[in-house]
């Protein structure tokens, strides 16, 4: 895979007044956004703010929602999603290889597994494996695609919290190798602070706040300089500290 | 290929316990699982009613000519065998059930898939299907003896009936109720029809597949002994419903013996089949 330049110019993906709608309920009322090329973005928001759905229609998985408004994303998208979604009667390797076909693609599979931390785990079943290592695995999967655009919801909101900080390490990693344009969406303040490079918050069908995070990494969750976009961020969302 | 299952993640040992709680005896707790399994548990109930059978017909409490003793029963298959016509009833209901269970199990997949696949084909099959489940396929039988006569092909079209419906409707069931999840994936990973068929819906309906197979071997067997008893001239139901005239009661114990066995074969055959093919269904205490 070629790697991406680091000039931020050709956006990955652009929405310009994306809009979809439930039952006549506004869910996105018109989202203008660009992603450039390699960048690692996070998406905050409330629970039923409207992230998945934004997520669903980048990914083109929102056959009958309604909605209008322009769309452009690359041509290979990948998606973890919350659950890991191992097919139970696939044997890891060939989860890992579901949609890529032949030999070289099972090459590319047993290094995607290596790159998680699973060589060695190829023939087991999914019922065999833990949550954290379900989810590398479904990491695995993604990158065998070698995706010029990587979508994540909540793809850790499952796991253990140590898990959860080693899962952090691994995409973070995966993401300065392969170097995808990334949107991952969580509700986690803190995870989208140590990961990302940006930060949204979606609020009202709309984003309501884009934060560059320039801090370099890797980060820790002490860094007190993050406590000021974690404030700026719990405020935009509504949540005020001083309860604590 | 040797599997070697090694724990990537090393568990961080647990503290060495008591040192810190002194007079605090931990013990294990009463375990709630019923426990290991006997050895050959399968065989030990049917061993114990074989011994009892035998105890009470050697002690002469058992009226002969109602329940014979095991060892006449063994004496009558045995002479049936040689000088009578067992071995051609046998063979006789086995070609029956065979044949019969072939083409239900066949019809039942096929009509299955086409149902479960296409919305054309749902549209066409799956209404009559449902419909027909609300006859009893035992109630067909003089409609059938009409259409068919008496013969054999009467017998096969009944048995296919009862082995088809229960057969289509469990692995329609299945492929319908695909977990929609998987079907996102499928999209997200850029399957084809085709390959989302293949990878996807076929493997995750073989379980209900195999319940309806189970149910349809059941069935396949049922279907005989209610036809081979009551319009038949051969089979093992026919020697079975004579001997009846006769008040041969080891002759009916012959019949009922092998219709055991049976169903004990064709069962335990499948069961070897499912564990096969759901081998990743096997969870790690089993
Ligand atoms: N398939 C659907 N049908 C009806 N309503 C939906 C559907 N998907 C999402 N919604 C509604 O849209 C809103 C946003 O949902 P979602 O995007 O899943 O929120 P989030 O991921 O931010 O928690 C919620 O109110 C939810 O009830
Ligand atoms: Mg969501």
């Amino acid at each position: 895979m070629a790697p991406h330049t680091e000039q931020l110019t050709a956006p990955a993906v652009r929405l310009a007044g994306l809009t979809r709608s439930f039952d006549g309920r506004t869910v996105l009322d018109g989202v203008d956004l660009e992603l450039p090329a390699g960048q690692f973005t996070a998406l905050l928001g409330h629970s039923g703010s409207g992230k998945s759905t934004l997520l669903r229609a980048v990914a083109g998985l929102d056959h009958e929602v309604e909605g209008g408004g322009e769309l452009t994303a690359p041509e290979r998208v990948s998606v973890v999603f919350q659950d890991s979604r191992l097919l139970p009667w696939r044997r890891v390797l060939d989860n890992v290889l579901l949609g890529a076909e032949g030999k070289e693609a099972a090459e590319r599979g047993r290094a995607a597994l290596a790159e998680v931390g699973l060589a060695g785990r190829e023939r087991a079943w999914p019922s065999e494996l833990s949550g954290g290592e379900a989810q590398r695995a479904a990491l695995a999967r993604s990158l065998v695609r070698e995706p010029e655009l990587l979508l994540a919801d909540e793809p850790f909101g499952a796991l253990d919290a140590l898990t959860r900080i080693r899962m952090h390490g691994l995409l973070r990693e995966l993401w300065k190798r392969h170097r995808p344009s990334v949107l991952l969406v969580t509700h986690d303040v803190d995870e989208a602070i140590v990961l990302a490079d940006r930060v949204l918050v979606l609020e009202n069908g709309r984003i309501g706040l884009d934060l560059t995070i320039d801090r370099p990494h890797p980060r820790s969750y002490r860094d007190p300089l993050l406590g000021e976009y974690r404030e700026r961020l719990l405020a935009a969302l509504g949540v005020t500290e001083d309860l604590a | 290929m040797s599997t070697t299952t090694t724990t990537t993640t090393s568990a961080a040992a647990a503290p060495p316990p008591a040192a810190g709680a002194p007079g605090v005896r931990r013990r294990t707790r009463r375990s709630l699982s019923p426990g290991k399994r006997l050895p050959a548990a399968g065989l030990i109930g049917p061993l114990a009613v074989l011994a009892l059978w035998a105890a009470a017909s050697a002690a002469g409490r058992l009226d002969p000519g109602a329940i014979p003793a095991p060892w006449t029963v063994l004496r009558t298959a045995g002479h049936l065998w040689t000088e009578g016509t067992l071995a051609t009833d046998v063979a006789t209901s086995l070609r029956r059930a065979a044949y019969g269970f072939a083409i239900g199990l066949t019809a039942g997949v096929v009509l299955a898939l086409a149902s479960g696949l296409s919305r054309v084909g749902e549209a066409l099959i799956d209404g009559t299907v449902q419909l027909n489940r609300a006859i009893p396929t035992l109630g067909l039988i003089p409609l059938f003896i009409l259409w068919l006569g008496i013969g054999e092909t009467f017998k096969i079209a009944i048995i296919a009936i009862v082995v088809y419906i229960p057969v289509y409707l469990n692995t329609h069931a299945a492929l319908s109720g695909i977990d929609s999840r998987f079907v996102e994936l499928a999209e997200v990973q850029g399957l084809s029809r085709l390959a989302f068929v293949r990878r996807i819906v076929v493997p995750g309906a073989l379980p209900g597949f195999f319940v309806g197979l189970r149910l349809g071997v059941t069935g396949s067997w049922l279907g005989l002994v209610v036809l081979e008893q009551i319009n038949a001239t051969s089979g093992l139901g026919y020697m079975m419903f004579q001997a009846t005239n006769y008040g041969q009661s080891d002759v009916i114990l012959v019949g009922l013996l092998i219709y055991g066995v049976f169903g004990l074969v064709s069962d335990s055959a499948v069961r070897l089949v499912e564990r096969r093919v759901l081998s990743w269904r096997r969870t790690l205490n089993s």
